[in-house]
């Protein structure tokens, strides 16, 4: 589904991503784990041409190359960002709306579906974005990313700044995304919570990719241990 | 000072101040998604008023002479932001203002050296001239026409910012321009629509400036254009409620004054800045005014 080969993103001469290959297959999880600064959140980025970038990120097919971030939303990529960015100015349900802004037809529909999904959201729907918890603007990205009914969806940090009973569930609603079809890029540095979800994980390191393969056998690897999972 | 003199100049304070509000609107609205003091817009009025002047000098009935103006200045306001701002989005905005005076200087001079500098009278029909007599006032039919297309525009506006999804595009580019690429949306287009509105709505108030003081000129846009803008400060940059707002306070003060202070009446295109000076030193973000700076992250 997603095919990334050699890519590079530079801000000026500092390289934030040195040329890195990896591959999102349909129906996967996959998370990209990595530290401060490893450059996951220029990745996510420059997959979706929202920044400057050199190699080719091919994806269902189509070379993104040329096309702009919109366009690559329309074809079926999303996008939560690092730090939700919920439209606070915006209430919960005008995010929504704002989420399927070229699906009109399915808009309806998939808001019932949303405040199923997330009931939470679902009680506070005409409530500015800006007064909701941080779980609950968390929610609130997922959803509205979801209501452009993508193909690959990716999220940035989600668990950044929640308590662990919210990352539970934000995990678990990933988990069910993925088994109704929708697959997935995860990034993350709580690498363990993302890795117990995940099919396959790559883990960036200053730029480029040191370690990858099987969740289940980095979990299990003692230098990723060391290094991610605290020991 | 009698009952009649009074109401007589409340009309008219709502009258211009129908004007003000009308082009501060476009102001406020570019000011919200570029963080852009659009210094042109009063010479886009400017472009509005002289071709509702053209078309009607040439035989277009006044309607479609209106409707020629605002497709002209919606025109002019694409144009001036395809080519001379867009290609500034990721400038210093210090970069974009100087352009931004440097079109008003453009469209100015433009004018001058193809029409010339000496006003025109601007010939208005006579459905629009009519003066009432009522109750012993004297109420020229423009003073209610020109309240009454304001404030249907007003709602239409705040009906396309508030219920529509574009609307709702305008609205969120003002906080995250990034995101709303997020969702799909090509917020260019929606830059677009925002120029397109903001300068319809200036030829409107330009062309009934024109009625009301009945002539045009290239430079017609300047003083009332940075009124305008006092006007959109005043009531909170940003806000389309605050820019109408602010467009009548400014409209009643100057008629007020004029009408009551008369030996004031030759520094009445100041108090439009003596308000901008207030504001800004007192409550920066205006009467409706959220802290856009601040805002955007
Ligand atoms: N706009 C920018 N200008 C200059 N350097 C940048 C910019 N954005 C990121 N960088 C640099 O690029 C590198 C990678 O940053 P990036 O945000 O991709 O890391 P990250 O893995 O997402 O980190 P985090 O986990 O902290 O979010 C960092 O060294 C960062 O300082
Ligand atoms: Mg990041």
């Amino acid at each position: 589904m997603l095919k990334v080969k050699n890519l590079e993103v530079y801000y000026g001469v500092i390289a934030a991503v040195r040329g890195i290959d990896f591959e999102v297959k349909e129906g996967e999880i996959i998370s990209l784990i990595g530290s401060n600064g490893a450059g996951k959140t220029s990745t996510l980025q420059a997959l979706l041409n929202s920044i400057k970038r050199k190699g080719e990120v091919v994806f269902g097919g189509y070379d993104t190359k040329n096309h702009k971030t919109h366009t690559l939303v329309q074809k079926g990529l999303a996008l939560v960002p690092e730090g939700r960015r919920v439209f606070i100015n915006l209430s919960v349900e005008e995010n929504l709306r704002m989420g399927a802004f070229n699906n009109d037809e399915n808009y309806e529909h998939l808001k019932d579906e949303m405040y199923k999904l997330f009931p939470r959201i679902g009680e506070k729907k005409s409530q500015m974005a800006g007064t909701l918890s941080g779980g609950e603007q968390q929610m609130l990205a997922i959803a509205r990313a979801l209501m452009s009914e993508p193909k690959l969806l990716m999220l940035d940090e989600p668990s950044l700044g929640l308590a662990p009973k919210i990352v539970g569930e934000v995990f678990e609603t990933i988990t069910r995304l993925r088994d109704e079809g929708i697959t997935i890029l995860l990034v993350e540095q709580n690498a363990y919570a993302a890795l117990s979800i995940s099919d396959r994980a790559y883990v960036l390191e200053n730029g480029e990719i040191a370690i990858s393969g099987d969740a289940k056998d980095l979990i299990g690897d003692d230098s990723i241990r060391e290094k991610y999972l605290g020991g | 000072m009698d009952i009649l003199t009074f109401m007589q100049q409340m009309v008219n304070g709502i009258s211009l101040g129908s004007m003000y509000a009308l082009i501060a609107i476009g102001y406020t609205l570019v000011y919200g998604v570029l963080r852009l003091i659009n210094f042109a817009h009063g010479d886009i009025m400017m472009v509005g008023a002289f071709t509702a002047y053209f078309a009607h000098a040439s035989g277009v009935p006044f309607g479609l002479a209106v409707i020629l103006a605002i497709f002209a200045a919606m025109v002019t306001g694409i144009l001036t932001d395809k080519i001379a701002y867009k290609p500034l989005r990721d400038a210093p905005k210090i970069s974009l203002l100087i352009t931004a005076i440097g079109i008003s200087f453009f469209l100015e001079n433009l004018f001058n050296v193809l029409f010339g500098g000496v006003p025109r009278a601007f010939s208005a029909p006579d459905y629009m001239t009519k003066i009432l007599h009522f109750k012993g006032m004297y109420i020229p039919v423009t003073v209610i026409i020109i309240p009454t297309v304001t404030l249907i525009l007003l709602f239409i506006m705040l009906w396309i910012l508030n219920k529509t999804k574009y609307g709702m595009a305008i609205r969120s580019l003002a906080f995250d321009i990034p995101t709303v690429k997020l969702m799909g949306i090509n917020a260019d287009f929606i830059i677009m629509l925002v120029f397109a509105m903001g300068s319809g709505l200036a030829a409107v108030g330009g062309i009934f400036y024109a009625v009301s003081y009945p002539s045009i000129d290239p430079l017609m846009g300047v003083i009332v254009g940075l009124k305008a803008f006092a006007a959109a400060v005043l009531g909170g940059i940003g806000s389309v409620t605050g820019a109408v707002i602010g467009g009548f306070i400014l409209g009643f003060t100057e008629i007020v004054v004029v009408a009551f202070m008369p030996e004031l009446g030759g520094y009445k295109d100041a108090f439009a800045f003596v308000f901008l000076i207030l504001v800004l030193l007192f409550k920066p973000t205006g009467i409706m005014g959220q802290d856009l700076e601040r805002s955007r992250f």
